[in-house]
């Protein structure tokens, strides 16, 4: 008996179906009999007959349930023993896997014959893949991959303000600035080829680059510095070292079998740029480095690799190469739709797509959902697995080491290390799995741009909407620029409150015109010794920056405190990992600069409370000196002997 | 004196599980209320509390049938007779061993501040309570069905609400054991048998 449900339990620790992946764990078949197999056999018995009138009525009934998907995998698995009967299903689903499953495309782009070529360059890959994708580049060229502007905010804002907007144009950030005279190092990171400066040809279709979104050998890197373009084997055939002098050798790309491999866009390729926004990993986002390529639950529920595996483009539906998501002023998304199984629709980003408004058991959570954004309790920390840039102060750039060349000083947060210090950058502070700060937000964003005139006098302390972070050397008494506001307060029912990572520095501004000043950083194009960079003078590098993007500068330049806010969305762990009530229904808990909502446990009238319970302890007072009272003048209601002593009297 | 059955066994179960709930509903609510209470998670706390306050309400349904089918809300006419007496009685007469200014009889076992204070609970202090505590659980449905009511407002009247019922049932606690005997109260509410005097010459608010 004992030795038979031994056998038999592995079992129920299984999914029973088979999956297309490997079940070589499941127990087939016994050799010693034991009451419990004969049992199992008579049950076998009858499920095999039971399956078989089955068969008669429903001809394809076992190989529906072979044919299962693999996302089904980790159901729940059901107490069943192996039987006769689903022995043969798994059998079935064991043969059904020996034929490779058919390929979610219906082409193999390995056997074009236009892919077979040895390609030089990019271009010339991108020229191949439009011969039959004709449409491509004229879909891409429409998206912000490609123009680096907004397109919502092109059509919003060009009437009212006569301008575009977007990292191509008037975008300025407390990172590296701004594209301006810095576009070869920038433009590593677009989806095209060669945007080395202001004249770059955003109408040439071949200088989109496919390959960047579509690798699927994740041997295609974007050379840092070259404007978009991998390393060629035809200019550097044993690779290209960067950074200079780190021994790090970037090898040439083999454009022919990436031209031969290419697939649907997986983590990885977005990861390429988004987990390295700002020029190195988790440098912008506090929610989006490499450990979201390969996550485990405990970083992300859905991309989880061993899981729901997501790519991306799961939740960032895209449609026509226009992938959904936010662009600076406008929000990720404004309208919600369901997700219904076969629509396709933009608007599929919001959890409320799959989860619905009322996505909790309970009732009193599902109450949150309407003021509480789902990433306030579900994103219980940022830069859960590596860190993230809290803090970016320029103006303690240039400063070199005792023999007078660059330096990087070295630090380390909770294990990682990270550079806390750069001659051409100046002081950075990171962190690591930490509490996000928390702001209400309608989705929308209002923009310092290039040109906008600062207030280069209130105090931080004085600025609306303005804290200290936890992670910053912000000075409260020295002013503070707002490069984008988040809109939306309690009074707003748009908004609701979201974890953000605040991203605060110091940079250069005009002192004079005060407006936020661009300058060269990058060494690129003529005027390549004016950059920062190269001159590590920042009144050369302003002149040649602001001249370049046509902006006027008086000539004075001083440094101000700066703050960017990132909203948090990704990296949602497990739901036992999300936010427990008393982390916000606190004093000074997660919440507690959150203004205009009561929360129960955070807030309370103190003057009600002692006004309470005072009196509560003025009857327990005037009790206790009744009963003293009592008790000393022998009333016969304090005492019972005394009173039955009386009632004897009687 | 002779032993009467005064309170039912209807209206002792009440009046108990009553007791519990409210001692339960305030252990929770404070809890709720001041994170330095952690007898509770907040969760959990809010969890009990919400079903303390179900129970309560169908407790109370059962309660008010019992009183309009028994006849026994006539109780809890109030009255201005003897109060001054009763509140004389507590400051000076009960040291003297004088005697208490209300009989107690079936027909009115409650004394006139009894009467008041009881009367105060049933019909301002337990409705405001089961109000604000049915809003504050279906908050979200009233601002959807668009009343819009500050949390703060409902959250701070619940909050006077439960003060009051601290401060009555200190005051409760202690005024019971000014019966009889320091227990016979107390005696009278688990047994239901109280002793009550025979004799009518003691003063007595008329029942209707």
């Amino acid at each position: 008996m004992r030795s038979g449900s031994k056998r038999v339990r592995p079992n129920h620790d299984d999914p029973p179906v088979p999956t297309s992946s490997n079940h070589s764990g499941l127990p087939r078949s016994s050799k010693t009999p034991s009451p419990m197999r004969t049992y199992f056999k008579r049950l076998g018995l009858m499920a095999l007959a039971m399956g078989l009138l089955l068969l008669l009525a429903v001809p394809n009934a076992n190989l529906a349930q072979t044919t299962d998907d693999k996302s089904q995998a980790p159901s729940k698995p059901t107490i069943e023993p192996v039987t006769p009967a689903n022995a043969q299903v798994m059998e079935a689903g064991m043969l059904a896997d020996d034929n490779p499953p058919p390929t979610a495309s219906t082409a193999d782009h390995s056997k074009f014959p236009i892919l077979q070529q040895d390609f030089q360059s990019g271009p010339e890959v991108t020229a191949a893949c439009l011969t039959c994708h004709t449409n491509a580049a004229k879909q891409l060229m429409k998206t912000s991959h490609w123009t680096w502007i907004c397109p919502r905010a092109r059509q919003e804002l060009e009437d009212k303000q006569g301008r575009e907007v977007g990292k191509g144009e008037h975008i300025i950030n407390n990172f590296c600035i701004a594209l301006g005279a810095n576009e070869p190092r920038c433009t590593s990171c677009h989806a095209g080829y060669g945007w080395e400066d202001k004249n770059f040809d955003f109408t040439n279709e071949t200088l989109v680059d496919c390959l960047v979104c579509h690798d699927t050998t994740k041997s295609y890197k974007k050379f840092p510095v070259s404007a978009g373009h991998p390393v060629y084997a035809k200019d550097f055939p044993k690779g290209r070292e960067w950074p200079k002098g780190s021994g790090k050798i970037w090898p040439p790309a083999d454009l022919k079998n990436i031209a031969l491999n290419v697939g649907k866009p997986s983590r990885h390729n977005c990861g390429t740029c988004h987990f390295f926004g700002g020029g190195g990993e988790g440098v912008k986002h506090g929610d989006m480095d490499v450990s979201l390529a390969m996550p485990h639950e405990g970083v992300d529920v859905h991309m989880n690799a061993a899981g729901l595996d997501f790519k991306c483009t799961q939740c960032h539906t895209t449609m026509a190469h226009q992938v959904s998501g936010r662009c600076f002023t406008i929000p990720a998304l404004e309208e919600k739709e369901f997700a219904l199984m076969g629509h396709e629709s933009n608007k599929l980003l919001a959890c409320e797509s799959c989860h619905g408004e009322l996505p909790h058991e309970n009732k009193k959570l599902n109450d949150h959902t309407d003021r509480v954004s789902c990433q306030t309790c579900h994103i219980p920390t940022m830069a859960r697995e590596r860190p993230t840039k809290m803090w970016w102060d320029w103006s303690k750039a240039g400063e070199k080491s005792p023999q007078g060349k660059p330096m990087v000083k070295k630090g380390d947060v909770k294990g990682a290390t990270v550079s806390t210090y750069d001659t051409k950058k100046g002081e950075f502070i990171w962190v690591m799995n930490e509490t996000p700060e928390y702001i209400w937000f309608n989705g929308k964003m209002k923009h310092t741009f290039i040109g906008d005139v600062i207030d280069d006098q209130t105090p931080a302390s004085q600025v609306p909407g303005v804290m200290k972070g936890r992670f910053d050397n912000l000075d409260m008494s020295k002013p503070i620029v707002r490069i984008n506001i988040p809109g939306g307060d309690a009074t707003d029912p748009e908004a609701r409150i979201t974890p953000v990572k605040i991203h605060r520095g110091k940079q250069v501004y005009d002192k004079k015109r005060k407006i936020l000043a661009v300058p060269k950083l990058f060494p690129s194009g003529e005027k390549k010794g004016e950059a920062y960079w190269k001159s590590y003078d920042w009144d050369r590098a302003i002149v040649a920056g602001m001249d370049y993007i046509g902006q006027e500068y008086s000539g004075e330049y001083d440094f101000i405190q700066t703050e960017m806010v990132w909203p948090l969305a990704h990296m949602v762990p497990t739901a036992k990992d999300a936010v427990s009530c008393a982390e916000c229904h606190t004093d000074n808990g997660r919440l507690a600069s959150i203004q205009g909502v009561y929360m129960p446990g955070r807030d309370r009238n103190p003057i009600i409370d002692y006004v309470g319970w005072g009196l509560v302890l003025l009857t327990l007072v005037g009790a206790m000196f009744h009963g003293l009272i009592r008790m000393v003048t022998g009333n016969k209601h304090a005492s019972q002997s005394q009173s039955e002593k009386q009632e004897a009297d009687q | 004196m002779k032993k009467v059955m005064v309170y039912k066994r209807f209206e002792r179960f009440w009046h108990w599980l009553q007791a519990l709930l409210i001692i339960l509903l305030a252990l929770t609510g404070f809890d709720i209320h001041y994170p330095q209470i952690t007898i509770f998670d907040f969760a959990t706390a809010h969890l009990i509390h919400k079903f303390c306050a179900w129970a309560f309400i169908v407790l109370v349904a059962f309660a008010i049938f019992w009183h309009f089918t028994t006849g026994e809300w006539r109780q809890y006419i109030p009255t201005k007779q003897y109060v001054g007496d009763m509140v004389q009685f507590y400051l000076v007469g009960i040291f003297k061993n004088a005697p208490h200014p209300v009989k107690k009889t079936l027909l009115s076992k409650l004394n006139p501040l009894q009467r008041l204070v009881y009367l105060g609970l049933k019909i301002l202090i337990i409705p405001v309570m089961v109000t604000t505590g049915l809003m504050l659980i279906f908050y979200n449905e009233l601002i959807a069905a668009g009343y819009g009511i500050s949390l703060g407002v409902l959250a701070t009247i619940h909050t006077i609400g439960a003060l009051t019922l601290m401060v009555f049932l200190a005051g409760h606690i202690y005024l019971i054991t000014t019966g009889h005997t320091p227990a016979s109260n107390l005696k009278a509410m688990i047994t239901g048998y109280e002793e009550l005097e025979e004799d009518d010459e003691l003063p007595n608010p008329k029942t209707v």
